[in-house]
């Protein structure tokens, strides 16, 4: 029983960081419709720069909470810039253009930002400055950390507030507008441009703060490290619906604990056959199990066609 | 098409000709590296051209088209090395692993069937992902795979006694073993080319066309858009399969990493990139795609030593820099790709 609520805990955790993840994706689909591969990269992006800048700091002798304020704030603007260029340069002039090429740039910008941080921080794994205090907590026989506790309170919020833009503020107003129907929206005097570069630079905060969380819980990173979450968070989008928010969140927790419970007991259930490195399975499988019942997703909404 | 036998295409055909038998000894001068990279260009046609069926022509968006190669691969390599101690001949396994890659097309294509769009992309790319982890995972409780260290000692093709691995003599000409593959798989490019025009052209091809615009009007007029979306599935799938078995073979060893979502990703900017649906376009954008990363391979290291006379940046990495770079530039001035096919580009244009 002991070891269920152990991977209820860790999966709960790591649902969290993929729902973190999974909001910068579902709020770009749902505005224009773009899988915007290049996500993930901006999480590692996020990550790195914390480890940098906080890195560098503590060695200077400069106070922990100092440290971990300057190398939070660093990466949340680094990512806003990387969001906010991203759709300026890349995804702007293709707003008109075929479907698939859109995806392409996206891939196109996900190596380039791959190699650009393996150039700058080097092949290696960097280890991520303990910016949180270590605390270990007991509850009926699971052990669970700060960091842990800290990573799903920070996703709660940061998923309720962003709930509350879009639902109780005018930008967020723009922001559905122009998901139904960009023309139209356009025609009530709602900026476009400014409502979708809104969405980039908002994801990619999101994006910052789950990268730090990410490195604070693993306290390692990589500069490959974006692309397989990256993915996860992308499957737990689709899985919530993608372009809803709350699918997104609810996505990610579920996705979380899948994989948790199936790496648990997946040896058990299929007798020694299939272990714990199937994890990634199980994920993919709940995925498309999941969209043969719903093929929009747990809480999508039916589209129609669209070309 | 139908006068092609007038002397002016039949004078690009005889160019064409010298020029393709030309290549693997004008290569060879570079090193038979060359030659191989060659090869792996026509392998690459081979593959964009299976995913265009898919992609281009039926307008399903394939995210784990690797799967095929995958399974192609792994069928040759089971059925023709020491791991099994199987030795069956190139033509027996070819036909075998096109039929395994078909099922698994269809074994994807069924569940699929109601998505759409990015929800189907998404699913495909799941898929080729359990493939590749079940490749990586299968030596325990039974060596099916052989896990991450892959099979090794592969047959190489063989017609008879003439074996395509090692140097020849041939009317007093040496050839070389890359040499030898590549005339194979030219013969076999040329063949799964007319194959794919042939096929645009037909009764089929002008249904998944129509299910690709407009699958509610395809099904209106009377097309059966279950069974020709499972086909499109199916037929690209088993040029896949081809595919790997001749890379199974060629390379003489297969392992899981060969298999990434990178590669699915890469053949698919093929495609897109050559322009979707339009065989020259996605034949052009298969070499161009595959020869890129081999040239910049050999010329970013020499150039960066030229001009500040040591490496500055890690060449490995600014070379998957400039590839990145490509896509990003050619998507966003050519956004059709660079090749579209006519009626693709008129569109474009009456769109703007």
């Amino acid at each position: 029983m002991d070891i269920f609520l152990q991977q209820i805990i860790n999966g709960l955790v790591q649902g969290s960081i993929y729902a973190l993840v999974a909001l910068g994706y579902t709020m770009v689909y749902g505005i224009m419709g773009l899988i915007n591969f290049a996500h993930g990269e901006v999480v590692m992006i996020g990550t790195l720069v914390t480890i940098t800048v906080a890195g560098s700091l503590i060695k200077a002798g400069m106070p922990i909470a100092f440290a971990a304020l300057a190398g939070v704030s660093a990466s949340v603007l680094v990512c806003i810039a990387l969001g906010w260029g991203l759709e300026r340069i890349a995804y702007r002039p293709l707003r008109n253009a075929p479907r698939l090429t859109p995806l392409i740039t996206a891939i196109g910008m996900s190596i380039i930002l791959q190699n650009l941080a393996m150039i700058i921080w080097g092949r290696n794994y960097l280890t991520f400055p303990p910016l949180f205090p270590k605390v270990n907590f007991e509850l009926a026989g699971a052990h669970f950390t700060a960091v842990q506790v800290m990573i799903v309170v920070v996703s709660a919020i940061t998923m309720g507030s962003l709930i509350l833009l879009v639902y109780r503020t005018k930008l967020g107003m723009a922001m559905r507008a122009t998901a139904q129907n960009p023309a139209v929206a356009s025609l009530m005097g709602v900026n476009i441009n400014r409502v979708i570069a809104a969405a980039f630079v908002i994801g990619s905060a999101l994006g910052a703060v789950a990268g730090i969380m990410v490195g604070s819980y693993y306290e390692i990173a990589h500069y490959q490290m974006g692309f397989m979450l990256g993915l996860k968070a992308f499957t737990a989008a689709v899985l919530g619906g993608i372009g809803n928010l709350a699918g997104a969140m609810i996505g990610g927790i579920l996705l979380g604990l899948i994989e948790a419970l199936g790496a648990g007991y997946i040896g058990d259930l299929t007798g020694g056959f299939l272990g714990s490195h199937y994890q990634d399975i199980f994920a993919f499988i709940v995925l498309i199990g999941v969209l043969m019942f719903k093929p929009s997703g747990l809480f999508g909404e039916k589209t129609g066609d669209r070309a | 098409m139908k006068n092609w036998l007038n002397p002016r295409s039949l004078f690009g055909i005889a160019l064409i000709t010298v020029a393709l038998v030309a290549l693997p000894f004008v290569a060879a001068t570079g090193g038979q590296a060359w030659v191989r990279i060659l090869n792996f260009a026509i392998l690459y046609v081979f593959l964009a051209l299976g995913l265009n069926i898919v992609v281009g022509f039926a307008g399903l968006l394939d995210l784990g088209y690797i799967a095929f190669y995958a399974v192609g691969a792994y069928v040759y390599a089971l059925l023709a090395s020491p791991h099994f101690g199987l030795h069956l001949p190139f033509w027996v396994i070819l036909p075998i692993g096109a039929a395994v890659a078909c099922v698994f097309g269809v074994l994807l294509g069924s569940p699929t069937l109601k998505l759409r769009g990015d929800y189907l992309a998404i699913v495909t790319l799941g898929f080729g992902e359990i493939v590749r982890i079940f490749l990586n995972n299968l030596n325990a409780p039974f060596n099916i795979t052989n896990g991450p260290q892959g099979i090794t000692l592969i047959d190489p093709v063989a017609i008879g006694s003439f074996k395509f691995s090692g140097t020849t003599q041939i009317l007093g000409y040496s050839l070389s073993g890359p040499q030898k593959y590549y005339f194979l798989l030219v013969a076999l490019a040329i063949l799964i080319i007319v194959i794919n025009l042939r096929l645009q052209n037909s009764r089929v091809g002008r249904a998944w066309q129509a299910i690709r615009e407009d699958e509610i009007a395809a099904k209106a007029v009377g097309i059966n858009t279950r069974n020709l979306k499972l086909l499109a599935f199916a037929m690209g799938a088993s040029f896949g399969g081809v595919a790997g078995g001749i890379f199974a073979a060629m390379q003489g060893f297969v392992s899981p990493e060969s298999f990434s979502l990178m590669e699915s990703i890469t053949i698919l900017a093929m495609v897109v990139l050559g322009g979707m649906g339009h065989i020259p376009g996605v034949i052009l954008g298969a070499i161009l795609l595959s020869i890129l990363p081999e040239v910049l391979r050999y010329s970013v290291g020499p150039a960066q030593m030229a001009l500040f006379g040591k490496m500055l940046i890690d060449p490995e990495s600014l070379r998957l820099l400039m590839f990145g770079l490509a896509l990003v530039l050619v998507m966003r001035f050519k956004p059709a790709g660079l090749w579209p096919s006519p009626e693709r580009k008129r569109e474009l244009q009456g769109d703007a």
